[in-house]
């Protein structure tokens, strides 16, 4: 065993430990080059095209809907609103339900999880960088449906003064800024989901499973708000306020039901990110 | 190199699985530094497990390892900037390219420097022979190439110990030869290997010293010569004669002496020198095609140690 004496493989220079922002770099970019993730940002920004279309068709019949949509051939900014409401309850959840499903199962299902600890990753720094991106994900998601929307109601509907639900008239500059703020709030909304669904990503190796159980949750989360007998756990559930956005459209802004929905947010997030640490910190990688 | 501090250090290091398998029982294991480790045994004795544990992948059910003198656990992750590692196969993104799969692990190890990666990326294509296949998504490469990307995630960095899982596995000849003298190569330049694998001869031609695991223990460790030497070796006779071989060889002292068509053997120990058994063969008019001592391979030592049967172990 001559070789031993060649080197003092200890006393090699080394990099210095950088801030770790490199893998979440190559999270995000992996994230929104991945084709399945860009499949649903656009199967999202088709969503309000086709109902500016669909809203654009039926008026010229004579028919209107009521809320939001009636609004739409009024003032192409209430496009925007009339958009979020239609995708919070199912559509923006089901990417989000597959985003976070597949965060850690889809990496340990490729056996991709192996190779980033021993990289070595780190289990607390790359479960801090997958719950990261999923918030960067809620935001775009939000935004793209937003931006549809916008772009749609402003090339097939008139513009000007904003009626808000209270009633008072603002420009279409202040209504902008609110349309800003509901995207960010809806974002937030989404939250509690990533939270949950990064958890039960931790639980499996199998992506599918995560995925179902994430985007089915928001579906059993629905039917147990419409179950008057469960009044006692809907404040407890993360969408119990979601449609506390539209609070903002009031003048003075009605703030109380908002903040219950960032406190619940809040609460999805610490308890099933705790538990995501605690998971995944502790589990076996075998696959 | 006595004192100084093991690559690989295990003390009684055990694992059972949940649902009550015990797959690695108590092993003791000891690699130095600057030593080609072979870590050989039959499937499901426990290699793999082994690996997984000294990477801090899952954590033992008894014992412990070290790394380098610093112990192993699940949140410590310390010493394995300084380990390169290929586990059960490679694995990849399928939708990114050859090089972004690398840019990836490399973004994960937060020793990494950013400035040299790129630099760092191409060199480890080059030392597998991917450069050209680099922009090439990783569903798109074919099981010898995925091989190849695995090992070069595992060179990314200059490593003082890499953790080799049947690293040849899918290979051409010529990479398996490639891959051989670039282990040989790295060792030379004091990496530590540790090499899991089941081609004994690839074992025979670079690792200086060996481990055998049959059921989750270990079976025998030591230098390659040394585990051969505990086999004896054989006196053959190729000989149109048989019966008549045989007879002279038994009247010579030869011990187990066995007869197969043209081919006769026994035991070759010290008493027997086999100049005067040829010449007694020949002076009994025995037709001698061939004589000569046949050393006993690494395979027969493999089989010796962990038995003939081929059904895996419970
Ligand atoms: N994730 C797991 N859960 C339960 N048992 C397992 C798991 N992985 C391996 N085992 C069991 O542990 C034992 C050792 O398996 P291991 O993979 O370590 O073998 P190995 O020596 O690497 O075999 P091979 O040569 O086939 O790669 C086997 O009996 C196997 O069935
Ligand atoms: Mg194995």
């Amino acid at each position: 065993m001559s070789q031993s004496s060649v080197a003092l493989p200890a006393l090699r220079p080394r990099a210095r430990r950088t801030l770790g922002g490199s893998l979440l770099v190559n999270e995000l970019v992996t994230m929104f080059r991945r084709n399945r993730n860009l499949a649903l940002l656009a199967a999202l920004a088709l969503i309000p095209v086709a109902l500016g279309v669909a809203i654009k068709l039926s008026t010229h019949r004579g028919r209107n809907g009521g809320g939001f949509i009636a609004e739409v051939s009024n003032n192409g900014l209430f496009l925007v609103f009339a958009a979020l409401s239609l995708t919070l309850p199912i559509f923006l959840p089901m990417a989000l339900g597959v985003v976070s499903g597949d965060a850690i199962s889809g990496e340990a299902a490729q056996g991709t999880l192996r190779y980033l600890l021993v990289a070595p990753a780190g289990r607390v720094r790359l479960l801090a960088v997958k719950g990261f991106s999923l918030v960067v994900f809620s935001l775009v998601s939000t935004a793209v449906v937003s931006a549809a929307a916008l772009l749609t109601g402003l090339a097939l509907f008139p513009g000007g003064q904003v009626t808000l639900l209270s009633g008072d008239s603002i420009g279409m500059g202040a209504a902008l800024v609110k349309a800003v703020w509901i995207t960010l709030l809806v974002a937030a909304s989404l939250l509690g989901l990533a939270a949950l669904g990064l958890f039960v990503s931790t639980l499996t190796d199998t992506p599918i499973a995560a995925m179902a159980v994430a985007t089915g949750l928001t579906i059993a989360a629905g039917i147990m708000q419409a179950i008057p007998q469960l009044s006692a756990i809907q404040p407890w559930l993360y969408t119990y306020q979601w449609s506390s956005y539209a609070d903002l459209l009031r003048d003075p802004v009605y703030l109380s039901n908002i903040e219950h929905n960032l406190l619940i947010q809040l609460g999805y997030v610490v308890v099933f990110a705790s538990a995501a640490w605690a998971r995944l910190t502790t589990r076996d990688v075998t696959s | 190199m006595t004192g100084e501090t093991p690559a690989i250090a295990t003390s009684g290091l055990s694992k059972r699985y949940r649902g009550g398998q015990l797959a690695v029982d108590g092993l003791d294991l000891r690699v130095p530094q600057g030593s080609v480790f072979g870590f050989l045994g039959p499937n499901g004795s426990g290699k793999t497990t082994t690996i997984r544990m000294l990477l801090g992948l899952i954590s033992p059910s008894a014992g412990g390892s070290e790394l380098f003198g610093e112990p192993v656990d699940a949140g410590h992750v310390g010493t394995l900037t300084r380990v390169g590692a290929l586990i059960e196969g490679p694995a990849h993104y399928p939708y990114l390219s050859g090089r972004a799969n690398l840019a990836r692990y490399d973004a994960a190890d937060r020793t990494a420097d950013p400035r040299t990666r790129a630099a760092r990326i191409e060199h480890a294509l080059e030392q597998v022979g991917l450069s050209n296949a680099a922009e090439k998504k990783a569903k798109a490469y074919s099981l010898g190439m995925k091989q190849r990307l695995g090992l070069a995630c595992a060179l990314l960095q200059p490593r003082d110990l890499l953790i080799l899982d049947e690293p040849t596995n899918g290979l051409d000849p010529q990479g398996m030869r490639e891959i051989r003298g670039l282990i040989t190569s790295l060792a030379s330049q004091g990496t530590t290997i540790f090499l899991s694998s089941h081609l004994l001869d690839e074992i025979e031609q670079v690792c200086t010293d060996v481990a055998i695991m049959s059921r989750g223990r270990l079976v025998s460790e030591g230098t390659v010569a040394g585990l051969r030497e505990g086999l004896k070796a054989r006196l053959v006779v190729t000989t149109p004669d048989p019966a008549e071989a045989a007879t002279v060889l038994k009247e010579q002292g030869g011990q187990d002496v066995r007869a197969e068509g043209r081919r006769v053997d026994c035991d070759a120990h010290e008493d027997l020198a086999p100049d005067a058994v040829c010449a007694a063969l020949v002076g009994a008019g025995v037709r001698v095609l061939s004589f000569g001592v046949e050393r006993p391979s690494l395979e027969d030592a493999f089989v010796a140690l962990t038995g003939e049967g081929f059904d895996v172990a419970e």
